[in-house]
């Protein structure tokens, strides 16, 4: 890859010179000519195609945008008491977070899962956990996010299954997964199955929901983990497009029409770095998004055109060192999202850089949004910095560099090939590898850490609370498994199994299969190895 | 001029988080050294193989989910079945610090956390092998 990098000013050059990290050179001044040079001035209105200034007309004066902090630990019962506390604490949504052992199709009893059990979120083995973990949460009034890839086409049944268990309609029912396999290739790393079994299970979900569950958003495509894996800014938005478009060229081969699906993709994207070019990264990206979708693929509903995004996370911009300094960044953090018009936030912890964050940390987090919506006056007027000369000459010059990187990506083959040969992942190593060289030599500036360094900074000095792994809980959750397995009808789960290999193997959607499989009590890595033995797992190339 | 220092980086476990793993590969390649990187999702057993397979002489972790402690244990017993408990052993990723007293005594001989300069870790291996 020879794409975008973050082009650092040679050592002759300027001091004075200025570049942002996608590249492009900043000046001490911006007047309307800019903006006309830069590809002229954007009249459009928000709510109308293509949806530069935000998706919606009235934007956060009619409703500001969801909290939904990431959130998940131990097991079902605990994690269900920390969404209590975020939901009278004022959270308006839930983002689950999951254990890695769940993540990566493997049950609490698995050797695989031996130390992971709860540890980096919550332990799921069969329905029984989504049961208790969501017990007493009004669906309809809280809508939840499933941060979950791999093994997602699972994680999305068992949903839906508790729901309806519940008494929901599906049909009525809203919520969010991730369910964005590519990036996991590129960073973040909890694939299962190949590339092409993996696709496929992506387009099951969405052409699933489509049907079943039409205000259910079944991908949340993420160029968040891009970034932090040593993407620009630019590279950031690009590659999820591409990925978007890969997804979404799946489902239309299926003879799906693009309007009963596009309007339910949502994204995740990251926040930190420069305030003004992440403001026009997102005007930006919004506007190529509308026009991808309405122009490039046809849509006639604007809706299928909304680029819905959370943001506010951005933990590769947290530093180890000073770690209050991140309850700071986080608030610039939320400033940036509000100011983009994001739909939902979900700002990282001062602690995460650590561990899992404390309740404390989390209602720090939220007060953080809640001032701006209450006493920054952030929610008064829609997109305030638009038409600034600078933003929307940003604005303009970021679109285009989507639209190179783009472009460089279908001459390469496209994403889904770039991705299966590792060559995106090496591009972004490297970047990550200069950046990282940059900031050691004071090139990139970074408070605490190359600049206004504490003496004697050590770790041991910091107020820092860690949050303990609970061996015992880990031996419960296995019990707990243990005894749903034998509670329940194991002819029922066999029969479920064997549809669920049988539909993979005939590359039918494997959906119908799950949703009977999960509400029988299968358990994750029950119906995981089920499609490992037909779709295989996945080998990762190693290419520097 | 003998053969270069051989260093296995490697990811223990479920953890995918690769960008600190990648970025230790990168400098410790253009600090000289020969590299091999194993990729995600490795257990104990396929790694104590390929450090004894490919006759390394560094073998190094990296672990940020925080189950740094058992698979360390893990991989100690392993090591020391193969006889390669005397290899130079490094782990690196989010090591709270009261984990690395732990992680010493259990045979690890540097941890590197987060934040770490580069150059620190090939400095620590240069000085250990030699």
């Amino acid at each position: 890859m020879t794409a975008e990098t973050a082009k650092k000013p040679a050592p002759e050059a300027d001091e004075n010179r200025v570049v942002n990290e996608s590249g492009i050179e900043i000046k001490t001044l911006y007047t309307a000519k800019d903006v006309v040079e830069s590809g002229g001035v954007d009249a459009s209105l928000p709510g109308k195609p293509p949806f530069t200034r935000g998706i919606h007309g009235e934007m956060y004066r009619k409703r500001p945008w969801t909290m939904r902090q990431y959130t998940g630990f131990a097991n079902a019962a605990d994690t269900n008491e920390r969404f209590h506390y975020l939901i009278r604490n004022g959270q308006t949504g839930l983002n689950v977070a999951f254990d890695l052992a769940t993540q990566c199709g493997y049950d609490s009893d698995a050797p695989e899962a031996l130390g992971e059990v709860g540890r980096v979120g919550m332990a799921v083995d069969t329905l029984k956990d989504f049961e208790i973990a969501f017990d007493g949460i009004d669906l309809d009034k809280i809508t939840v996010s499933l941060t979950i890839n791999g093994s997602a086409a699972i994680l999305i049944a068992m949903y839906l299954a508790m729901a309806e268990k519940r008494g929901y309609d599906t049909k009525s029912l809203r919520g969010t997964a991730q369910n964005d396999i590519l990036k996991e290739f590129i960073g973040r790393g909890t694939w299962i199955y190949p590339v092409d079994a993996s696709m496929k299970l992506v387009a099951d979900t969405i052409e699933y929901c489509a049907h079943n569950a039409p205000k259910y958003s079944p991908v949340s495509v993420c160029g968040y983990h891009i970034r932090e894996s040593g993407a620009s800014p630019a590279e950031e938005m690009a590659y999820a497009f591409c990925i978007a478009k890969a997804y979404m060229d799946d489902v239309l081969k299926r003879g799906l029409d693009v309007d009963e699906f596009a309007g339910r993709l949502s994204f995740n994207f990251n926040i930190f770095g420069n305030l003004f070019e992440q403001v026009a990264k997102f005007r930006a990206a919004r506007r190529l998004w509308g026009k991808i979708v309405l122009e490039e693929y046809g849509a006639t509903n604007p809706k299928s055109g909304w680029m819905r995004m959370i943001a506010g996370g951005g933990g590769f911009g947290l530093t180890i060192q000073q770690p209050e300094n991140n309850i700071m960044r986080g608030a610039y953090y939320a400033l940036v999202a509000a100011l983009s018009g994001a739909q939902t936030m979900a700002l990282c912890c001062y602690d995460e850089a650590y561990t899992i964050p404390t309740p404390k940390a989390q209602k720090l987090s939220l007060r953080t949004m809640q001032l701006l919506i209450e006493e920054i006056g952030l929610t008064d007027t829609v997109d305030p910095l638009g038409g600034s000369y600078y933003i929307e000459t940003l604005t303009n010059q970021m679109e285009q560099k989507m639209i190179d990187i783009m472009a460089q990506v279908d001459r390469e083959g496209g994403i889904v090939k770039s991705v299966s040969e590792g060559r995106i992942q090496s591009h972004v190593s490297q970047q990550a590898y200069e950046h990282q060289r940059d900031i050691q030599s004071g090139a990139f500036p970074k408070v605490g850490v190359n600049r206004y360094v504490d003496e004697d900074d050590g770790e041991e000095q910091h107020d820092v609370e860690l949050h303990p792994y609970d061996e015992a809980g880990a031996q419960a959750q296995v019990d707990a498994l243990h005894k749903v397995k034998a509670e329940r009808d194991e002819a029922a789960v066999q029969a479920a199994l064997a549809k669920l290999r049988e539909d993979a193997q005939a590359d039918r959607n494997v959906m119908p299969a799950l949703m009977e499989a999960v509400k029988a009590y299968a358990t994750v890595g029950e119906m995981s190895d089920t499609m490992v033995e037909v779709f295989g797992r996945y080998q990762e190339p190693i290419r520097f | 001029m003998g053969r270069k220092i051989k260093v296995l980086i490697a990811k223990p476990g479920l953890d995918g988080h690769d960008v600190g793993a990648k970025v230790v590969v990168r400098a410790l390649a253009d600090a000289g050294f020969e590299v091999l990187y194993t990729g995600l999702h490795q257990t104990p057993e396929t790694i104590a193989a390929e450090a004894r397979d490919e006759d390394v002489d560094v073998i190094g972790l990296s672990i940020l989910s925080g189950s740094h402690i058992p698979l360390c244990r893990k991989l100690k017993e392993l090591l020391a079945g193969d006889g390669l408990d005397e290899k130079l052993w490094i782990v690196g990723g989010n090591i709270p610090a009261q984990d690395r007293e732990a992680l010493n005594e259990i045979g690890v001989d540097g941890v590197f956390p987060t934040g770490t300069d580069l150059d620190e870790i090939a400095n620590f291996i240069r000085e250990k092998v030699a």
